[in-house]
């Protein structure tokens, strides 16, 4: 067996909530008074799971509790869970950002961390310099630095440009610069949280492709936090799910995601996430009906079957434009489907204020590939401004039907289905 | 006999690094420091080249201010007030004083500000946080350098147009003075910083406090105009065997003793020392505070 790289015993992190203010010093002497007489801190006794939307008594929060894992050296390790479910904590106390509350690391090789790309680049200092700099703060040496900085600047492609301020560089080269930098670190063990999020698309490639050079080639260790499911399945073989704190499943990637897309159906219910922007109108009913019948926050739905979405809502403002949007997405994040009102040539070109409007959105023969999907729904005004969106709308899988005659199963990693009409002929 | 050898039994372990959330108060990890010099170094440049930017007259402005200062504390200080300065010529005498202060209180005032200044870079990477108080430091040499050429010529004027001066071989203490000015800005600092990560309060305290301590400290008079009775007050403070030492090694005149340049010594390594645990032990969470 290999050695580790990475063992976690017993990590927690606690929070204290609200503001710093004179509440806080009287925890801080009683803290203290404890500390003296050897006892231990009274206040790592309370504390509640890390949930948000449900109101808590206690001023803190274990943003992190009793973690406990072990990483293989070589392993490409996913952190995925939902937002606030302690994935930027875990990093952030793996990079010594800041100190866990309890538990510790034992670790294995040097380890770089790329919490933000281009920390500490200097606007005024040209891309050289700021390679150098950037570098150093990132640990590594001069000379390393030298050596690779030939390689360094053919990765980010801004050549042209490197005895320029980087004032003067458009965002997308700030960013190609400061990943090149961050990717071509010696480090035995390299963390990456969501820096892939920025870049244009090829780019984006080129840093995925890095990360797996880094992982498979070099056999480096690497752990990333991304929402970005497609990146994680395609780079990891290892995945760590955490909720609300607590880590939930150790072990295989494959599986990991499965455990996350449960996790995703168990909390179903609390998940549609209603988000009206200035208040301008407000949603009171939104349902989704399938032949017929009403479906359930997370439901199934036959394969060619139809979807409708009924929605009423009251209008605060006059809204010139009102627009409508569906998006269609798999359990990886990625967009299978977008839909418009202007799609079947339906337009609200005014409401006024205090109108009550409904408004039903079918979707015909829904003929994605047997998987589990969800939606998000968007209004807006001209398709630009957003007013009101709600995430996680409806959590549904397609069940193959009598839509396709076949007996066996349709293969689940296919995306869509074409009815298909098959004829003899002479 | 042999210990049976099974698949599954790991390879010893090897652990280089251990992350823990208590450790002890002592545990400075002086070969981390060392491999991140070239940090030190890059913060230097980066200062350096910052401060040259878009600016036309550059490094002039250095000499401005010490210039009319000097010149409004001869009119204040020495014709209006008619504070004594050890029979010295007025000028060298502000300036001498006026030069080593600013060096002190920049370094000051920027090493109290290093977590607050820093929370965007210190919250999304690790190295050691020791060196950004310690590039403050030495950047703040360069202005220093400066003002101290500026300093050099009015004393090299004094000495051989006007033959008012006679400087002597203490000049040879300047690294030394130089060095222990340094520490106790960073020591003093460190101690602020790490007290303000949560409590802003002593901010406040700070920024008129330096001002205060200006006046404690014999900048625009020397040690012998001061009243008997309050003496041990001035020498008590760790900066006055600096400046005097400062002042008598250019300008040849003053109170100056071996003995008070010891008693700084000693006081400054202490509160350096205090000042680099509290530092050590405050970065490894401030970032949950500040």
């Amino acid at each position: 067996m290999k050695q580790l790289a990475i063992k976690a015993e017993n990590i927690s992190k606690q929070y204290r909530l609200g503001e710093v203010g004179t509440g806080t010093i009287s925890h801080d002497l009683n803290r203290f008074w404890h500390k003296l007489r050897g006892n231990e801190d009274p206040y790592l006794k309370i504390g509640e799971s890390n949930d948000r939307s449900a109101k808590g008594s206690s001023d803190y929060v274990w943003s992190l509790k009793d973690i406990n894992f072990e990483i293989e050296q070589g392993d490409a390790v996913g952190i995925i869970g939902r937002n606030g479910a302690g994935k930027s904590t875990l990093l952030k106390l793996l990079s010594k950002v800041t100190k866990p509350t309890t538990g510790s690391f034992k670790v294995n090789g040097r380890i770089a961390s790329l919490l933000e790309v281009g920390t500490g680049f200097n606007p005024e200092m040209t891309g050289r310099e700021n390679i150098y700099l950037n570098g150093a703060i990132l640990g590594m040496r001069r000379s390393e630095i030298t050596r690779k900085f030939d390689e360094i600047v053919d990765f980010s492609g801004v050549e042209r440009y490197i005895d320029t301020p980087v004032k003067r560089y458009s965002s997308g080269m700030y960013v190609r610069l400061a990943f090149a930098v961050a990717a071509h670190l010696e480090s035995e063990i390299l963390i990456v949280d969501e820096v892939l999020a920025v870049g244009d698309a090829e780019f984006q490639k080129k840093c995925l492709g890095k990360m797996n050079d880094v992982s498979k080639g070099e056999g480096r260790t690497v752990l990333f936090v991304s929402h970005n499911m497609g990146a994680i399945q395609n780079l990891c073989n290892k995945g760590i799910v955490l909720d609300k704190g607590n880590s939930v499943f150790v072990g295989g990637q494959s599986e990991a995601l499965d455990f996350y897309s449960n996790i995703f159906k168990n909390h179903a219910d609390n998940f549609v996430n209603h988000f009206p922007f200035k208040n301008q109108l407000l949603i009171s009913k939104i349902d989704c009906y399938s032949l017929g019948k009403k479906l359930n926050p997370v439901d199934e739905i036959l394969l060619g079957g139809d979807l409708t979405i009924a929605v009423s809502f009251k209008v605060n403002k006059d809204i010139y434009d009102l627009s409508f949007a569906l998006d269609i997405l798999n359990l990886t994040g990625e967009l299978i489907c977008h839909i418009t009102n202007e799609d079947d040539g339906f337009y609200m070109s005014k409401v006024q204020e205090g109108d009550v409007k409904s408004i039903s959105i079918t979707l015909k023969s829904i003929n994605l590939s047997p998987n589990q999907y969800f939606i998000n729904f968007w209004m807006g005004t001209g398709h630009l401004e957003s007013i009101y969106k709600i995430e996680n709308l409806l959590n549904f899988t397609v069940i193959q039907s009598n839509y396709t005659q076949r007996t066996r199963l349709i293969p689940s990693h296919s995306k869509v289905f074409i009815k298909s009409n098959w004829e003899k002929y002479e | 006999m042999q210990e049976p050898n099974t698949n599954t039994a790991r390879p010893e372990q090897n652990w280089t690094e251990e992350i823990k959330s208590q450790e002890s108060l002592f545990s400075i990890n002086f070969t981390e420091l060392w491999h991140y010099r070239d940090l030190l170094l890059m913060l230097l440049k980066r200062d350096f080249i910052t401060f040259y930017k878009q600016t036309i007259l550059g490094p002039i402005w250095f000499f401005v201010q010490p210039i009319m200062t000097s010149l409004i504390y001869v009119v204040l200080f020495g014709q209006v007030a008619k504070l004594s300065t050890d029979g010295l010529p007025q000028l060298a005498f502000y300036l001498a004083g006026i030069t080593i202060w600013n060096y002190f209180a920049d370094s000051l005032t920027k090493t109290s500000a290093v977590f607050t200044t820093n929370a965007s870079i210190f919250g999304k990477v690790y190295f050691p946080r020791l060196i950004m108080p310690l590039s403050i430091v030495f950047s703040g040499l360069l202005k220093f350098a400066i003002q101290f050429g500026l300093f050099i010529a009015v004393v090299l004027y004094y000495t051989f147009i006007e033959s008012s001066i006679q400087p002597n071989l203490w000049v040879l203490a300047t690294p030394l003075l130089i060095i222990l000015m340094a520490a106790f800005a960073l020591g003093l600092g460190m101690i602020f910083s790490s007290m303000t990560t949560k409590y802003k309060d002593l901010s406040f305290l700070l920024t008129f406090g330096i001002q205060l301590y200006m006046y404690a400290t014999p900048v625009v008079y020397p040690v012998s105009a001061m009243p008997e009775k309050y003496q041990w007050l001035v020498k008590a403070n760790p900066l006055t065997g600096i400046f005097e030492c400062f002042r008598y090694g250019y300008l040849g005149a003053g109170s100056f003793t071996p003995s008070s340049l010891i008693f700084s010594t000693i006081t400054i390594a202490i509160l350096l020392s205090i000042g680099i645990v509290i530092f050590n032990k405050v970065e490894k969470s401030f970032m949950d505070t500040v």
